[in-house]
């Protein structure tokens, strides 16, 4: 069920804020020059705000992002968080759907995002909004010291 | 990933009847909908009782009914009642550790790690809402 009053709206220098701070609480470190860049103007890229009488409860990130890994134009969604105070309210999904009509606006019709095995309450999200594993597989290796 | 049999039934079960929580099915009802075992599928019914999964109802009209949250309880919740642990070798593998059979078994614990992950993260509501309707 989604709430008729959460509202989306793009997000704002004037976000940074509280951007940071509910980031944080979900991941436990603050990362302001991150969060920074995400907000300058990028092409394709989308950030939304979920505001619930006028105080932001969430926020989710985005991007088209075209070639990548060899993938044919894609929508990758780099976060979504949402207040714990407001989880299981329609917040995380009003964001995906916001996010996903503006992938569709840019032309692509696969959204596609990366989720820790550590995460389950992102994991659980995802999967409850119908995203099931993709064509890919994330690869890494530990690196030496230079 | 391939499942024992008591597994499956306990899967189908549980998702039977957390579709509708509060109805109450009886073991023929769920066995005859899957054409399985009754006898077999009894087994299992009583070690999701035992897991807190369902619950016996007991006189006319009894049976089993669901007793988690839809929103709370995963896939592997349930799996993990019936299958023995993953990382741990077959009974009848045999007891060797070689860089070879060392290698192979990271490999194993990595598809291991994936299956485990990926059952957590799917809830019952999840997969009954994008189940086939009737």
């Amino acid at each position: 069920m989604i709430d008729t009053a959460i509202s989306i709206r793009d997000a704002t220098d004037g976000d940074i804020a509280t951007i940071i701070k509910l980031d944080e609480l979900h991941t436990g470190l603050a990362k302001p020059e991150y969060w920074r860049d995400m907000l300058q103007p990028h092409p394709g890229r989308s950030f939304l705000i979920a505001e619930l009488t006028g105080v932001i409860v969430g926020f989710i990130v985005g991007e088209i992002r075209t070639w990548e890994f060899g993938s044919p134009p894609c929508g990758w969604v780099f976060a979504v968080n949402v207040s714990p105070d407001c989880r299981e309210g329609g917040v995380g999904s009003s964001l995906l759907e916001a996010i996903c009509r503006r992938f569709q606006r840019g032309g692509v019709s696969t959204v596609r995002t990366m989720v820790s095995r550590d995460d389950p309450l992102n994991l659980a999200f995802f999967r409850s909004q119908g995203l099931t594993a993709g064509p890919y597989l994330e690869l890494e290796k530990t690196l030496d010291p230079a | 990933m391939r499942l024992q049999k008591s597994t499956l039934f306990a899967l189908y079960a549980v998702l039977e009847l957390a579709a509708e929580p509060g109805r109450q099915l009886s073991t023929a009802d769920i066995a005859g909908r899957y054409n399985i075992s009754a006898h077999h599928l009894a087994k299992v019914m009583r070690q999701l009782v035992r897991a807190g999964l369902i619950q016996s109802v007991r006189g006319v009209g009894g049976g089993y009914r669901f007793s988690g949250n839809v929103k709370r309880v995963t896939l592997w919740d349930i799996i993990e009642q019936f299958e023995p642990g993953s990382q741990q070798p077959d009974d009848d593998e045999p007891d060797t550790a070689t860089p070879i059979s060392l290698a192979l078994d990271n490999v194993r614990a990595e598809i291991d790690d994936i299956t485990r992950a990926t059952m957590q993260s799917i809830t019952l509501k999840s997969l009954l809402k994008f189940a086939p309707t009737k």
